[in-house]
């Protein structure tokens, strides 16, 4: 299983061809106490850099953004009941969406966990 | 306005930054919007302990008679009918130690700001007004004070020293450490006195809903005297995210969100800070259109909102009839940790202002089911005397 990284703070790990996606330890860190999760439709068919889900915390919305092409397969509906649970797993439990995907190529744009890191720490 | 070295500081800025407060613009003051344990916590603990709040960024000052020759009720008399003539409240009405909120309405009945006016207990201070105005206000405020009392009159400002609200069901036993007095205060009550911290005006006050205080401090006594507080059990720094949260849940108005030039304060359900001398003789700016509202009801209101879902309504959204009609909008809107959901607040055409009517608010483009409630949505924990 390959992890790669956006520059909005998006994480998306690919298992044969499907990716699970959510936002990043960092991005969860930065919004504080989430209290809702908006999550897209299953069957969804969305491109990289898509509007996919809204998250909230206490003081403001904010938008994930699709981090590859794909169909929406499956989303995390344990979040709907427990959005705390961004906080407490953003890069395991706390996922959002899985997408089928289409363009596969799209990943080699995105960053591994040591180009991320370094982004991080540029910030 | 994100460039640090063009934010003004508050003598507590350094402590905040030291305790690894996440600092942000807030009124042109760089301030902590939340610290370490973040907003839910410390909302949560406000409510159940006691959080302490740097609020240094208003505008605090004293406005003080010229004339010498005046002593007691009379100067207090005199000082009241000059501000009496910008501000729709009875302040010569003020008992001796008594704190009001107001508003400073224009000629067209809209606000320019909300307020604080008090009259103080010590004989020796009569003649003497204490403000405490909104932060993003204060030069707009003072000039019109200033203004109104044109040579009979000297306002002193008070920013350049500490404001720290103390707020919760636990402040009334940690605010001993300045004296005893402030314990015995009522809600919109207050004293000055001179204590461990040099001179001290210690309100019975604040915004988030519970019992609690606001205390001015100079400058150089501010870091010891947050520090004493912070070092008991009771007491954690709060920042300005739960400040937020905790005003709205208790129905509080933000200016500039809430209230603005535009909204009077009958449709903002105000109409409690205009006493009724005052309205009598409706000789404040505004006052037909304020008065008009009283009489013959105001074409929108501030209303309570609370939601059928999870969803979050945030300021600006739309606020739609069943029928899909536009009849109104969100003001203020976010997560209630103590009401353990989604809170608004927003105006509507007064046909829809009862508590139960059921509206939509669109949140991204979807319409959601939303009902008037009443305000607050926490009750107030007031400690009120009598």
């Amino acid at each position: 299983m390959t992890t790669k990284y956006t520059k909005d703070h998006e994480w998306v790990a690919v298992e044969g061809n499907v990716a699970t996606c959510g936002i990043t330890a960092y991005a969860a860190e930065q919004l504080g106490d989430v209290v809702f999760v908006e999550l897209p439709n299953v069957g969804r068919i969305v491109s990289q850099g898509d509007e996919v889900a809204v998250v909230e915390s206490v003081k403001a919305a904010s938008d994930v953004y699709a981090p590859v092409s794909g169909e929406v397969v499956d989303t995390n509906e344990a979040l709907a009941d427990a959005p705390e649970g961004v906080n407490e797993g953003a890069e395991t439990n706390g996922w959002f969406i899985k997408l089928k995907l289409t363009d596969p190529a799209e990943l080699d744009a995105l960053m591994d966990r040591a180009a991320y890191d370094s982004y991080l720490a540029g910030l | 306005m994100n460039d640090s070295e063009t934010l003004k500081t508050t003598p507590l800025t350094n402590l905040w930054q030291t305790m690894g407060g996440r600092m942000v613009p807030f009124a042109g003051y760089l301030m902590p919007v939340q610290f370490a344990d973040g907003v839910l916590k410390e909302h949560n603990w406000t409510r159940s302990s006691c959080g302490l709040f740097d609020v240094s960024h208003m505008g605090p000052a004293f406005l003080k008679l010229n004339d010498q020759s005046l002593t007691g009720d009379a100067a207090h008399a005199a000082i009241a009918a000059l501000v009496e003539t910008i501000l729709p409240c009875d302040v010569a009405g003020l008992a001796p130690g008594q704190l009001r909120y107001t508003t400073l309405p224009n000629q067209e009945g809209g606000v320019l700001d909300d307020l604080f006016v008090g009259r103080p207990k010590a004989d020796a201070d009569q003649g003497t007004l204490y403000f405490v105005v909104n932060a993003g206000c204060k030069e707009q405020d003072f000039a019109l004070i200033a203004q109104a009392c044109a040579g009979r009159a000297t306002l002193v400002r008070a920013d350049d020293r500490a404001l720290i609200a103390v707020q919760g069901p636990k402040a009334c036993d940690v605010i001993g450490n300045v004296g005893d007095g402030p314990k015995r205060l009522g809600f919109m009550e207050f004293l000055t006195l001179t204590g461990p911290y040099g001179e001290v005006v210690v309100s019975r006050s604040g915004y988030t809903g519970e019992d609690g205080f606001e205390v001015l401090v100079a400058a150089d006594q501010a870091e010891s005297f947050v520090r004493t507080l912070l070092a008991t059990t009771h007491v954690k720094a709060i920042g300005l995210g739960a400040r937020d949260s905790l005003r709205l849940e208790a129905g509080l108005c933000l200016y500039g969100h809430d209230l603005d030039e535009t909204t009077s304060p009958i449709e903002a359900g105000l109409a409690w800070t205009i006493q009724k001398v005052r309205r009598e003789r409706a000789d404040f700016p505004g006052a037909e259109r304020i008065l008009r509202e009283l009489r013959d009801k105001p074409a929108r209101r501030r209303v309570g909102l609370l939601p059928s879902d999870k969803a979050p309504a945030r300021e600006g959204a739309e606020i739609r009839n069943l029928a899909g009609e536009k009849v109104g909008v969100v003001t203020s809107g976010g997560f209630g940790p103590s009401v353990g959901g989604p809170v608004a607040m927003g105006y509507v055409a007064t046909a829809y202002a009862q508590a139960g009517t059921e509206l939509d608010i669109i949140v991204r483009d979807q319409p959601r089911r939303w009902v008037v409630a009443s305000l607050p949505f926490v009750p107030h924990q007031y400690h009120r005397k009598g």
